[in-house]
């Protein structure tokens, strides 16, 4: 019966829906969305340099050349080199690895097991549902840097570490989120329908409820990729995210740079120009895609 | 609204006092022997075994987790966070000093955003998909992407290059000397406060359209009222209520703000005293500032909820 209903349903929505090539939807996408298109761009222009580092970085990230401290940028030195004589723009280079893999590690992380637990939440219901509101409401209380901060002390500065320290802030309000939708969900007619034509529970979720909150999903995975890279900066920044000598773009900014503002103001601005143009890309994708795949949603926020 | 505000204030209780029992278990179980942390930690090499359990019998290391627990809680009902490991004086004394400076930092900041946000998400909305739409947009959303210690970073470097300004010492509150206030403040407001005027940017022009878009929007079109009466009188009025839950929201930006602000700027804050204090591992100050951090978060954030069901009978009855 339910089979039936189901064969039925896909060749009816294959029938009606146009047909849609991959080209076809990165073609509208970036007609109707322009500024998301941009944001794209920057990605994958971010994505390429992480990916070649090694191939396009002109010199070692890690090591020194005393004889060239403090170079003004130059031919050979496009954004100059630091107080150890590293180039600045291999040493950026190399820190997109490390901004990307922290933004998406701990975006995914944390949304995924939000999601998870918001889930959990709306299906279950009851006591399991108090508990984890209750838990979730505790998470809560902290602003996400302090929270963030917290956890980054206790476990030392590593990348993992910013990871896990990153992603936790993010899991109650992800957890949220979807424990509203999924819930909104459930009470649909058609929810109720399949229950009553036997369906099991594992059945209802994985087919009617993760389905619907795929889109939010996205939505804040996306959202979240850009907030993770600034928050990364910011923890490295304050000496609890990766330490010396590791490329990070936040910990390029720390410490000795603002004093060598008269002698070597390019170690303070190049590294601040990657971040800021990192983040915004995201931010342009994600708005853009959170109109695309949520008509409801658009113009909030 | 009697039910409804003893509902919510009841609520935060237990909200609280997990926020309590975490950052106590963060601070206080992981990192493990806090006496020995005293001593130098693992780096300590050989510590007098009589000292060590003396310290611990001092710090009340030696009760249970539970009692350990109790006896702060109760000494924060007191205002008592205990001392700090690194100078030695009573943390609130520490606080109480920093303060000021963070307080006006925040207002400072707060103001002056919301005097650059409202016009500008206004004329955003009103002029929707226009250039002067996009051009609000584009900076909004890269207000979002520049990180603000790199802003704080930015404005040194323009004022060491261009000034030769050195970073002032101590702070001069308003009352003293405004203009040495003024001087010393401006740079870090900007920088905290060029954020949080993105966000409520954004918010305004959103909630605004949501509204321009509203039925009695059209009534007072059609009704020949100015462009002015309808988008000040009618629609900005009706679109301040989100934009106030943004002062709870944004709450958490502000102090994230404020650690860094105060951090790139060496401004003796309530935010550099919380890195200060991550930095020496001095856990009773961290776990103080952070408890009090989480304290004034969940009551601002209930002072907005309640600010809404005043305003909007139908949250308190929901």
């Amino acid at each position: 019966m339910a089979t039936n209903i189901e064969v039925a349903h896909a060749t009816a929505s294959a029938t009606l829906a146009p047909k849609l090539t991959f080209a076809g939807v990165v073609a509208r996408f970036v007609r109707t969305k322009p500024l998301g298109a941009a944001g794209a761009v920057i990605i994958l222009g971010m994505l390429f340099l992480a990916v070649f580092a090694q191939a396009l970085a002109p010199y070692d990230p890690y090591v020194g050349d005393y004889g060239a401290q403090f170079q003004r940028p130059s031919a050979e030195h496009w954004f100059g080199t630091d107080e150890f004589g590293r180039d600045v723009m291999s040493r950026i280079m190399y820190g997109a690895r490390i901004a990307l893999f922290v933004g998406f590690a701990a975006s995914l992380i944390g949304c995924t097991i939000g999601a998870f637990l918001g889930v959990i939440s709306a299906y279950w219901g009851g006591r399991v549902d108090l508990l984890l509101e209750r838990l979730m409401d505790i998470l809560l209380a902290f602003p996400q840097l302090i929270l963030a901060l917290a956890i980054a002390s206790i476990l030392g500065p590593a990348v993992q570490n910013v990871v896990i320290a990153i992603s936790i802030p993010v899991i109650p309000r992800v957890a949220r989120v979807v424990r509203a939708t999924a819930l909104s969900v459930k009470e649909n007619v058609y929810v109720e329908a399949v229950q009553a034509l036997g369906a099991t529970g594992r059945r209802v979720v994985l087919q009617h409820i993760i389905p619907n909150i795929a889109a939010p999903y996205i939505i804040m995975l996306t959202a979240q990729l850009g907030a993770a890279i600034l928050a990364e900066a910011a923890l490295s920044y304050l000496g609890l995210g990766a330490a010396e000598p590791t490329p990070s773009w936040g910990l390029m900014l720390s410490g000795s740079a603002p004093s060598y503002a008269e002698k070597a103001p390019w170690i303070a601005l190049f590294p601040g120009i990657a971040i800021s143009l990192g983040v915004f890309g995201f931010n342009l994708f994600g708005d853009s895609l959170r109109d695309a795949l949520d008509p409801k949603l658009k113009g909030r926020g | 609204m009697g039910t409804y505000l003893a509902k919510r204030v009841l609520l935060i209780v237990p909200t609280l006092l997990g926020a309590a029992a975490l950052v106590f278990v963060i601070m206080r179980v992981i990192p493990g022997d806090v006496a020995l942390l005293i001593f130098g930690g693992e780096a300590g090499g050989q510590i007098d075994a009589k000292q060590l359990a003396d310290m611990r019998h001092r710090l009340g290391l030696d009760q249970p987790l539970i009692v350990q627990f109790g006896t702060w809680l109760w000494g924060v009902l007191r205002f008592d966070f205990g001392n700090s490991l690194w100078t030695g004086r009573p943390v609130i004394e520490e606080l109480l000093i920093r303060l000021p400076l963070s307080l006006e930092l925040a207002i400072a900041a707060t103001f002056v955003s919301v005097l650059i946000a409202i016009p500008l998400g206004m004329l955003a909305a009103i002029r929707q998909d226009t250039w002067v739409d996009y051009l609000v947009r584009i900076v909004s959303i890269g207000g979002l992407a520049i990180p603000s210690f790199w802003v704080g970073i930015l404005c040194i470097l323009m004022l060491v290059i261009f000034f030769g300004w050195g970073p002032p010492l101590e702070f001069t509150p308003p009352w003293i000397d405004p203009w040495a206030n003024f001087q010393m403040m401006v740079w870090p407001v900007v920088t905290v406060g060029y954020r949080y005027a993105a966000v409520t940017t954004r918010m305004t022009r959103s909630t605004l359209l949501e509204v321009l878009r509203e039925d009695y929007i059209r009534t007072a079109w059609a009704k020949g009222l100015r462009e002015r009466a309808v988008v000040v009188r009618h629609a900005l009025k009706n679109s301040m209520l989100p934009v106030i839950t943004l002062v709870g929201t944004e709450f958490a930006f502000l102090i994230g703000g404020l650690v860094v602000t105060e951090t790139v700027f060496t401004l003796n804050g309530v935010g550099r005293f919380v890195v200060d204090a991550v930095a020496h591992r001095d856990y009773p100050v961290v776990q103080a500032l952070i408890f009090l951090i989480a304290f004034g978060f969940v009551v601002v954030n209930l002072l907005v909820d309640l600010t809404y069901a005043w305003f909007d009978p139908r949250i308190r009855y929901r």
